[in-house]
């Protein structure tokens, strides 16, 4: 993976296509690489959906290789919905063809002129770009469909649904899965308005002659890949309750712990839970003929993902991820799952950051625009977005806007980016990650919940404020070298608990590129990459105020516990002290 | 003492959802998992109350004791 493919969109004559070697971003990949290109080459005061912001795409360090859930795309970018870095991740298969075809990166810089919409066609024979009008206003499922029929299924698909078209901030970006499903999103930050200001409608990515790159010693590699692979079926997490129930076990987990968001953050546990969760869901895909066990990539073991049918036995949708399950249901005081299917599937066609939507939903509830409840209501709402209309673009555009528009005071976003589905009073640690990580409100950048709650890497009360600040520090830094991997998140819970599967990581990494890593390395690599985070939001102007949870955590006590967020400012403006 | 236990994902398998039980009084949660035969290291985590709680901990009765198996997710 050594090459850096730089797109000139706005280059005279027709997009031009530059090829470099990876040069000083050697070592880098998926999120270390878009973050450091961005922090490079973006002005941080540019306007995102202008033409001085860049996309980056890329797969991950080990995103070429057969090893275990390795397919995990990275997109950077200066977001339009937080005005900071961002880096947004996605499963399926696009990330494990770029790399194939030997891409560590692609840089989309400029804009084409007019108005036309443009596909970018990436195989081993090279790059081309044609227009595609035909696919205005087409939702992701019908603009998968219709490239199908051009360029076949030996492909993996990147596009934007109308969100993306219409520059929405909460527009995501679709990757096709493996049975050529548009349900693996680049999801959060507006990463698909930005393409759509860029007039892209889709990457076609040609699978043909794309290859597993060879490894420095293939030996090692092959027993690091076994190793590793072991090591996940070995762990009960990812062996036994993902493949399972999937990421929706987590509903009961926080319900019971008190610290589920219900109604926009009001309360920490909500009456309709056991209808919504993960057992609930798991039944009702297996009765329906659907699958609750299913893997998003090739030759992933863990197989978190689902597929969900309908009343009817037909397809409707995957299987919903605790997040959806949460932002479209309880965050909405909904416990119904063919509703929150059903806006999972409108989410995905349309192109939308299901966290972003449904709480913006939430918050168009606290302002009285539908009820708390109200499923066919919040379904309409969310056609809306797909449909233009004035509403729809509001609630489009994110919770943070949506609140504005209607004057509520109650909006829990960070960086106006809306918080995920874990109440920071409940989960104190959590709540540290959301105001200071440079992403906004985000709960995979330093994923303390796994030892708030579930104990996983040691145990540390969730409604204490020991050991908070340290959790979530170094989550933080783990897991931006996690995201350089090109490896799932969700290798963190063996690697977290089983020294031989860290050590496995290592092996995978070294036995490939030739390297001599050791954990400190893994641990200085994660700095490097938040350094250049903080230091393009530092430059775009953000602050220690922009590190902070809206006012009502502070203020406004979470029931069942009765608690308030309770880290103070001080203590989070020493997360970042390395 | 009256106990009104919850079990989750894998563990609800050949026992039950939810369930009162009589406990006797002063009795750990220890012993009522290994009295519902569920093996000690399958353990995740158990809420008392909506609480963590560990195994030597003395449930009062009319307490909910939420027990779940390793779990996870994002």
């Amino acid at each position: 993976m050594e090459k850096i493919l730089r797109i000139n969109l706005s280059a005279e004559g027709g997009p031009k296509t530059t090829l470099e070697s990876i040069g000083k971003y050697a070592g880098l990949g998926g999120r270390g690489l878009t973050s450091c290109l961005v922090s490079d080459e973006v002005d941080p005061l540019c306007a995102p959906l202008g033409a001085y912001n860049k996309l980056v795409f890329a797969p991950g360090l080990l995103s070429a290789t057969p090893a275990t859930t390795s397919s995990r795309l990275s997109v950077g970018c200066k977001s339009p919905l937080t005005g900071g870095i961002k880096e947004s991740n996605a499963g399926g298969q696009a990330a494990a063809v770029l790399a194939k075809l030997n891409y560590a990166a692609i840089i989309l810089e400029g804009r084409t002129p007019g108005t036309d919409l443009w596909k970018i066609i990436i195989g081993a024979d090279g790059v081309s770009f044609e227009k595609c009008n035909e696919l205005r206003g087409l939702g992701n499922y019908d603009t998968v469909a219709k490239l199908i029929e051009t360029h076949g299924e030996e492909c993996a698909y990147m596009t934007i649904g109308q969100a993306g078209e219409y520059k929405l901030g909460a527009a995501s970006i679709a990757c096709t899965d493996r049975e050529l499903r548009p349900t693996r999103h680049l999801g959060r930050g507006g990463v698909g308005a930005v393409m759509g200001s860029k007039n892209i409608k889709a990457f076609v990515l040609k699978e043909k002659d794309a290859r597993f790159a060879k490894a420095s010693d293939p030996i090692k590699f092959k027993a690091a890949a076994l190793s590793f692979a072991e090591g996940m079926k070995r762990h009960s997490v990812t062996g036994q309750a993902l493949p399972a129930f999937g990421t929706n076990v987590l509903t009961n987990v926080l319900n019971e712990a008190g610290a589920y968001p219900t109604n926009n953050f009001k309360t920490g546990q909500f009456a309709g839970a056991s209808k919504i969760s993960g057992e609930t869901l798991a039944a009702l895909e297996t009765e329906r003929g659907g699958e609750p066990t299913h893997g998003c990539q090739r030759g992933c073991v863990i197989q978190c993902s689902g597929i969900f049918h309908d009343k009817d036995g037909k397809y409707l949708t995957k299987q919903p991820e605790y997040e959806t399950v949460w932002s479209h249901g309880g965050n909405c005081g909904i416990d119904d799952l063919d509703a929150i299917a059903m806006l999972d599937r409108l989410d995905d066609d349309i192109g939308l950051d299901t966290i972003e939507t449904g709480v913006a939903v939430g918050v168009a509830m606290e302002a009285g625009v539908i009820q708390f409840g109200d499923s066919e209501g919040a379904i309409r709402l969310v056609k809306e977005i797909g449909e233009g209309t004035p509403l729809g673009r509001i609630i489009g555009s994110g919770a943070g806007i949506t609140g504005k528009v209607f004057g509520v005071e109650r909006v829990p976003v960070v960086k106006n980016q809306a918080l995920p589905a874990y109440d920071p009073r409940g989960v104190q640690g959590i709540g540290v990650t959301y105001a200071t990580t440079t992403q906004g409100a985000d709960h995979t950048a330093g994923y303390a919940i796994a030892t708030n709650i579930l104990k996983v890497g040691g145990f540390v009360d969730p409604l204490g404020t020991a050991g908070q600040v340290e959790l979530s520090r170094n989550l933080q830094i783990a897991t931006a070298a996690v995201d350089s991997t090109g490896l799932c998140l969700f290798i963190a819970f063996p690697i977290l608990d089983q020294p031989d599967t860290f050590q496995s990581l290592l092996d995978l990494l070294n036995s490939f590129y030739g390297f001599s890593l050791t954990g400190d390395d893994v641990t200085a690599l994660g700095k490097r990459v938040l350094k250049a985070e903080r230091d393009f939001n530092a430059r775009a102007g953000f602050g220690p105020a922009d590190d902070r949870l809206p006012e009502f955590f502070q203020k406004e006590k979470l029931a069942p516990h009765n608690v308030t967020f309770n880290i103070t400012n001080e203590e989070l403006d020493t997360v970042f002290n390395f | 003492m009256r106990l009104n236990v919850k079990l989750f994902a894998t563990f609800r398998e050949g026992r039950f959802e939810i369930a009162e039980l009589e406990r006797p009084d002063g009795s750990t949660l220890g012993r009522l998992i290994d009295d519902l035969a569920i093996p000690r290291d399958e353990i995740g985590f158990v809420l008392v109350q909506c609480r963590h709680a560990e195994l030597d901990h003395q449930p009062a009765s009319g307490d909910t004791v939420s027990i779940f198996p390793k779990v996870g997710g994002g």
